[in-house]
């Protein structure tokens, strides 16, 4: 027998997130709304003496399956809108109607049936593998072949040719010299300066500044500076300790020529 | 309480499975609805399969859950590659072999 609370969350946490399917807008919550469906169902076949088959549940649907939608929906793109016109008139309600049927079909068989309880063995992993490896073991390896087959043919499928050869580095820079670029890197911003600051100039040998070697992110957001408040700071040290300020402009001299 | 309500759960969940397989017109949504009816499938095995105290339902569920990978893996490499070359999952768009 079968705890009736069970039976109830089961159905409260299946039937409602399924409805999902029928009336949400987003595509992304309809997933998550199915994942939530596929753990109630791992519950009912926990419940239903199938533990084995409640963790491959979890595993495979909402670990495996359910993550790869979401992830085709990533790629195809999340607001993919849904068009709305109907391209057979009053195809939504006939649907409705036959889906209803459906369900009221399948209710009445079932409730015409009586089927005896017998004892009920829990499907331990154990237990499936004992099955599994002996009665059905050509299905098993049937379902290899399947699943090899299935691989293979998502690859083939989300293939696509190269319509133009790849290109090498070495043409890259080639195309790259040819509109007219720089053909070697911009030297790094403060380099060879008095300060290695990413918004200060870079000096060439003769100590002129080289503007490209500040970003052009930083001059567009006006974030560079001209130093001055730095070489004020300067002199202002080097009017408290006047000996190793000679020092490092020595250095700097000497640097620069 | 009788295992057999889980069947009429199952049932239920088929018949809203189905019905957005009819109406939804976006690809990866009428597919999970595909995926909710086998899975609706999977609950009728395991719940006979308690009803008559036997495994081999499970071992059924078990070969249907295989199944679905695959055909899960399949079905969304044929929605991407029909994305590649349209720009669109809705399912009325290729509509080019109509007589």
């Amino acid at each position: 027998m079968i705890n009736p609370f069970l039976f109830w969350a089961v159905a409260l946490l299946t039937i409602p997130p399924s409805l999902a399917l029928l009336f949400a807008r987003k595509a992304v919550h309809i997933a998550m709304a199915v994942v939530v469906a596929m753990v109630g169902l791992a519950t009912a076949y926990v419940g239903l003496d199938a533990p084995f088959l409640g963790v491959i549940q979890i595993v495979v649907y909402t670990g495996a399956v359910m993550i790869l939608f979401v992830f085709v929906l990533m790629l195809v793109g999340v607001d993919q809108r849904e068009d709305l016109k109907e391209t057979i008139k009053g195809q939504r309600w006939i649907a409705f109607v036959f889906a209803g049927g459906l369900g009221i079909f399948l209710i009445s068989i079932i409730a015409r049936v009586t089927l005896p309880l017998s004892t009920p063995v829990t499907g331990d992993p154990d237990v499936i593998a004992g099955v599994l490896f002996s009665k059905y073991v050509l299905v098993m390896e049937v379902l290899g072949f399947l699943l090899i087959t299935a691989a293979i043919g998502a690859l083939v499928m989300t293939h696509m040719p190269a319509l133009r050869p790849r290109h090498t580095q070495k043409e890259i820079s080639a195309s790259r010299v040819k509109v007219g670029a720089d053909p070697v890197n911009r030297p790094m911003p403060g380099y060879y300066a008095r300060h290695n600051a990413l918004d200060i100039p870079a000096l060439d040998p003769n100590g002129n500044p080289i503007p490209d070697s500040v970003s052009r992110v930083l001059e567009s957001r006006n974030q560079t500076q001209d130093g001055i408040g730095f070489r004020a700071q300067l002199e202002e040290s080097a009017a408290d300790q006047p000996a190793p300020d000679a020092a490092t402009r020595d250095r700097s001299k000497g640097k620069g020529e | 309480m009788d295992p057999i309500n889980f069947v009429y759960l199952a049932a239920i969940l088929f018949a809203i499975g189905s019905a957005a397989v009819l109406t939804r017109r976006n690809a990866i949504v009428a597919f999970m609805g595909v995926e909710l009816m086998l899975n609706a499938a999977n609950l009728s095995l395991v719940t006979f399969s308690r009803i008559h105290g036997e495994v081999d339902g499970q071992v059924m569920a078990f070969f249907v859950m295989v199944v679905a990978a695959a055909e899960v893996v399949v079905g969304l490499a044929i929605i991407i590659a029909v994305f590649r070359t349209r720009q669109s999952i809705s399912l009325d768009e290729p509509a080019e072999l109509r007589g």
